[in-house]
């Protein structure tokens, strides 16, 4: 299990201090699937990166099978069994496919090619090519997920999988992403989409750099959609009255 | 007799693991001690100065390996090579240097390479370079390069020097004549007080010649880079030329790209980078488990690749 208690974030940006998270307390149990949803900007991405230990949460702390880890780098963080896709995956001149794969199985001989297979990408193809922009932002962004898969670590960060996938390939990363989990293993994946939430044990939502909402996809679908209107309603640029003719 | 050094630095330069395949001939500390010509591909000792004749007869397919290895202090060596890859022949060609200076003198190979790549011929040559040493002294290799790529031949140069030489200063002159096409990849790496710098001047001469250039550098701790690579177009030829390096630490690195046409229908492409190593990659290698000096590594080696 991995719990993040009174968690608050604040990052430095062009010499301010920016909150991203305020006291935020959530828990991810191993053998679940959790969808963390929310408006862009609320601090989805970040929170994921505080596990990570990509960012250095500035008060609260990070346990993760009964043991504070908030003061643990990404590398040890991620040899205890933290693993994370990124949204926008950095492309590297020169290093193929193979290599990355090969890293992400703790320089393993026997490259897992079926991670390439299970989300469309011919290992034949693929294995030589390098990750740089000869590859498109979908090939990168699945190739990214086959990493994660190929680590297989206990926790699993997916963040937004299926930005820049084309429909036939979002169906597959579905199924290998609910394919994939297992009892010891806790799934998290940020995503905006309705299959996603769909096939989530529980759904959070994140408003404002905290949990706003959480629950079962019966008990937090129609608050997040009536949560959904509300922001559209005070986003709305034209005032009230102008919103409710929007077409929508 | 090669001995156990000498078979090292074989095997760095040339990737070499006991005697060559194919014809060589293995210079070292400036003598040629092992040389095997085969049928259609002869290697002679020049008669008025330091160095070999490749000659390789028309349609000749084959391997052949010039490795050049130093082992003292001291010295100084400078070879004359010329290579003649006749029409229609498809040859890999694997030069280099390696030198490993045990004491506190300079170490310095100097080799002019003329090759001629002659109609529709196909050369692979491989140049790598690599030095190490113990007392301090200097370990320094220039190369030349002077390569002709007849009507309809093909080229493909890979010039690495990965880590341990001190100075170099590289030249490499190319001319391609109609429908002949130059791939050309310079990997380098220099670290501490090394510098390196490379002039390349490629000339495509006549129609449908082509030519395509990749530098890739890593300078680190103080080192100091430049690069020239100069593309000109006489006709209506093709021609790419890239420069991307990362820079780490204190380093310098300058890098002069130009594009020269003389002819309507000749079409130019230069693109030229510096940078040091995006925070992203070394955040998403460590999220793999490598370290921080695990990950840069990792980098540097996919770049140079």
């Amino acid at each position: 299990m991995i719990s993040l208690e009174n968690i608050s974030l604040e990052l430095d940006v062009d010499e301010q201090k920016i909150p991203i998270l305020h006291d935020l307390n959530l828990q991810f149990e191993a053998g679940k699937m959790y969808a963390l949803t929310g408006p862009n900007g609320s601090g989805k991405s970040s929170v994921a990166r505080v596990v990570m230990g990509i960012y250095k949460q500035t008060t609260g702390r990070v346990i993760y099978n009964g043991q504070d880890v908030g003061e643990l780098g990404i590398t040890e963080r991620a040899r205890k069994g933290i693993g994370y896709a990124f949204q926008h995956p950095p492309r590297f001149k020169g290093m193929p496919v193979k290599d990355m794969l090969e890293i992400a199985m703790k320089h393993s001989d026997q490259v897992n090619c079926q991670v390439l297979r299970d989300l469309g990408l011919c290992p034949e193809d693929y294995l030589e090519r390098t990750l740089d922009n000869s590859l498109s932002g979908g090939e990168i962004k699945r190739i990214e997920i086959a990493t994660l898969l190929a680590q297989n670590p206990k926790v699993r960060i997916f963040d937004e999988p299926e930005a820049g996938i084309d429909l036939w390939s979002f169906e597959r990363l579905i199924d290998v992403i609910g394919n994939s989990h297992r009892e010891d293993t806790t799934t998290v994946v940020i995503s905006h989409q309705e299959k996603i939430l769909n096939m989530v044990d529980e759904i959070v939502l994140i408003q404002d750099g905290t949990v706003s909402m959480r629950g079962n996809r019966e008990e937090i679908w129609p608050q997040i959609k009536a949560s959904a209107e509300c922001a559209c309603r005070s986003n709305c640029r034209l005032g009230e009255e102008a919103y409710a003719e929007c077409p929508r | 007799m090669l001995n156990a050094l000498d078979k090292k630095l074989l095997e760095e330069v040339a990737d070499l693991h006991g005697e060559p395949p194919g014809a060589f001939n293995i210079r070292k500390d400036g003598q040629g001690i092992e040389r095997r010509s085969l049928e259609g591909i002869e290697i002679n000792p020049k008669k008025d100065q330091p160095g070999i004749d490749v000659i390789v007869a028309e349609g000749k397919e084959g391997t052949v390996h010039i490795p050049v290895i130093m082992t003292e202090t001291d010295l100084s060596d400078l070879v004359y090579n010329k290579i003649d890859i006749g029409a229609g022949a498809n040859i890999t060609l694997v030069a280099g240097c390696g030198i490993h200076n045990p004491g506190s003198g300079d170490a310095q190979h100097d080799g002019v390479h003329e090759i001629i790549v002659r109609k529709n011929a196909r050369l692979i040559y491989t140049e790598k370079h690599f030095g190490e040493g113990e007392e301090g002294g200097k370990r320094v290799l220039n190369p030349k390069t002077v390569l002709v790529v007849e009507e309809g031949g093909y080229a493909e140069l890979e010039l690495v020097q990965i880590r341990g030489v001190d100075h170099t200063n590289r030249v490499t002159e190319v001319e391609v004549k109609a429908g002949g096409r130059l791939v050309m990849y310079e990997r380098l790496l220099t670290d501490g007080n090394q510098t390196a710098n490379s002039d390349i001047v490629v000339k495509l001469m006549e129609e449908e010649s082509a030519a395509r250039i990749v530098s890739r550098s890593v300078a680190q701790g103080s080192s100091k880079q430049s690069f020239f690579p100069r593309l000109l177009a006489y006709g209506p030829g093709r021609g790419h030329v890239e420069c991307d390096s990362i820079i780490m630490d204190q380093a310098t690195v300058r890098s002069v790209p130009e594009i020269w046409a003389e002819n309507s229908e000749a079409e130019l492409v230069h693109e030229a980078a510096i940078g040091k190593i995006a925070g992203e990659q070394l955040i998403k290698l460590m999220a793999l488990g490598l370290t921080e000096e695990e990950a840069e590594e990792a980098i540097i080696s996919g770049f140079l690749k």
